[in-house]
């Protein structure tokens, strides 16, 4: 291959995300990457960069814009198409699957892109597993601080051990079929609507 | 109730989507056994990419939109009919403050005339142009939409050269105001409440709307995918009595509260109620302290509004090879024809007994007034439905159409 790097682009608000798909990238051997978080006077920078590829994450509100401007703006000068193999509908349908879109220059061929794509679509899943778990940490840690709450509730107005108040819960929790957390937020809910808290 | 049909559809959050929201939401879907589960999108192109690979069955669409998809013009599009329409009129031209008062420099009242205004804004685009001064920068929503194909016959009818006089960009609904305010566009067409947006945010003046450019005129669909449609008649045919339904509905002011609390939910359009009563009622502030009520402003249901008018397809063909969109042959003709299907749209309602139009395609600005029309079952009141420009479509001479059809600049 005389032309080995392809000049790609990622046009992605998500900064996190876009530097996932740009290390991703850099690993697979790609040296001319750019990265994009804001369309605003977006045109210019495709004439400037001149990308061979172009990955754009699907939550993009822009998408519609976008796909007008590769097709119309003066800016672009060979047409840029959305990436469609349809010999390939599994891929296409697991680039939608993880939210991601490739858009390409006319005339590349399909077998120097599809990497890439692939490479996106495993960066963008692998996105949205590490958000997920992060999402879950974050809930577990505000139901122990919650729980935690509770804890202090019944500790002062029932004059309970530590460990009593939190059996109290776990017993209530299981007698309603409900999560801990769930019984730990009615009784802080409660206890605000009762009176003021003194720890506060 | 056991639900015997399960339907995923996509729509963006926008209020024209109300009467397909309405029927997931008030029960409409439910009362035809259908589950109907609704996924907000963020661009039309993720709408047509989900339906291409099956994540949807059908969405609420652009009217030109299934047309695009069918002619080829869009990638990853799969095939795309048109059994139901979300309703007429609702969208406005709005202009930036600055723009509309070199526009009364040149004549233009704050009464939503489309002509006044069009002259007016001609006169103030060769005053720039003489000057040497950028011309003006518009925004649609997408290429393929009745913002686009209106802005431009509007525009054309005065005078004004869409293609050359000034630039037609491409900008997403929710951040039309934005753009607005910040001086990176000077006007746009689009549905409501954002016209109002950028008059509540003092930064924008309405010109004139949709209602008045072509009244009671097509906007936002409901698109199926033909494969699942053919394969699914009678979850189709449920879907479509649910949503003739709901948007009897939405028609209704006595649900207009409930409706505007329902869509200002984050999950639909996310917006407070207060700014769903323009669309709603039709009376608009255009800014500046004048206020003005239009007559048919949106319609989700009145005027056989819901019905598929292959003539409303057409005529968005018509304009698609006007703007150079799409070639003008035999064969493109026949795929705009059969996108658009009534014949659906009857088979699905007829069991409820109501007014179902005869025809399949009108001859579009024949109906100077109201006028009430045969038709299968009850009464039926169509228009009135004229060009602000006096023009009439009739959809059996499409040739002769397209030929008289001014692209360019004519005043010469």
């Amino acid at each position: 291959m005389v032309r080995s790097s392809l000049a790609v682009l990622v046009i992605d608000e998500n900064r996190i995300r876009a530097s996932i798909i740009e290390a991703g990238l850099r690993e697979a051997g790609h040296e001319r990457v750019t990265v994009i978080h804001d369309v605003a006077g977006i045109a210019r920078r495709i004439a400037e960069i001149e990308p061979d590829v172009i990955v754009i994450d699907l939550e993009n509100p822009n998408r519609d814009m976008l796909e007008n401007m590769f097709q119309l703006s003066r800016a672009v000068k060979r047409p840029i198409a959305m990436f469609v193999d349809r010999s390939d509908q599994a891929s296409i349908e697991a680039a939608v699957d993880a939210g991601v879109s490739a858009y390409v220059v006319d005339g590349l061929r399909q077998e120097r892109v599809k990497p890439i794509l692939d490479m996106a679509v495993s960066r963008f899943n692998a996105f949205s597993r590490m958000a997920r778990e992060l999402e879950e940490a974050r809930s577990e840690l505000e139901s122990r601080k919650v729980i935690d709450r509770a804890k202090g509730i019944l500790m002062k107005s029932r004059g309970l051990s530590e460990e009593a108040a939190y059996t109290l819960l776990r017993k209530t929790a299981m007698n309603q079929n409900r999560k801990i957390s769930d019984i730990a937020q009615s009784l802080v809910t409660a206890a605000g609507l009762l009176g003021p808290l003194e720890d506060e | 109730m056991s639900m015997s049909h399960q339907i995923t559809a996509g729509f963006m959050p926008l209020f024209d989507s109300a009467v397909l929201v309405a029927a997931a939401e008030i029960g409409f879907a439910a009362r035809e056994g259908i589950d109907l589960t609704l996924h907000r999108e963020t661009s039309w192109a993720n709408i047509r990419d989900r339906i291409a690979i099956g994540h949807f069955h059908l969405a609420h669409m652009l009217g030109p939109m299934p047309l695009a998809c069918n002619l080829g013009l869009t990638p990853l599009a799969s095939e795309t009919i048109v059994p139901f329409s979300l309703g007429l009129g609702g969208n406005c031209v709005t202009i930036s403050n600055a723009f509309w008062a070199g526009m009364v420099a040149h004549g233009a009242e704050p009464d939503l005339d489309p002509a006044r205004a069009g002259a007016a804004l001609r006169a103030l685009i060769r005053e720039r142009a003489a000057a040497g001064r950028d011309p003006l920068r518009f925004a649609v929503v997408h290429p393929h939409s009745g913002h686009n194909y209106e802005l431009r016959y509007w525009l054309a009818a005065c005078g004004i050269d869409p293609t050359r006089e000034i630039e037609i960009v491409i900008v997403p609904p929710p951040f039309m105001a934005d753009a607005l305010a910040a001086g990176r566009i000077d006007g746009y067409c689009v549905g409501e409440p954002w016209n109002s947006a950028s008059v509540a945010a003092g930064t924008g003046h309405i010109v004139t709307v949709k209602a008045l450019l072509w009244r009671n005129s097509p906007e936002k669909v409901i698109g199926v995918r033909k494969a699942w449609a053919e394969q699914n008649p009678e979850a189709l045919a449920a879907l479509l009595r649910a949503l003739h339904h709901s948007a009897r509905w939405c028609q209704d002011p006595a649900n207009h509260g409930e409706l505007a609390a329902v869509m200002a939910q984050p999950g639909f359009l996310g917006l407070p109620p207060a700014v769903q009563m323009p669309i709603l009622t039709g009376r608009l502030d255009l800014g500046g302290g004048a206020e003005k009520t239009i007559d048919d402003f949106f319609l989700p249901f009145d005027k056989a509004a819901n019905f598929p008018w292959k003539s409303h397809a057409l005529w968005f063909y018509t304009q698609m090879v006007r703007w150079g969109h799409v070639a003008h042959t035999p064969e493109n003709l026949a795929i705009a024809r059969d996108c658009y299907r009534p014949d659906l749209y009857r088979s699905g309602l007829r069991p409820l007994g109501v007014a179902l139009p005869g025809a399949n395609a009108k001859v579009e600005g024949a109906l100077k007034a109201a006028t009430p029309v045969g038709s299968a079952g009850a009464s039926l009141v169509l228009g009135p439905d004229g060009f602000f420009d006096g023009q009439i479509f009739d959809p059996d001479e499409i040739d002769a159409y397209i030929a008289g059809q001014k692209s360019a600049r004519t005043d010469a």
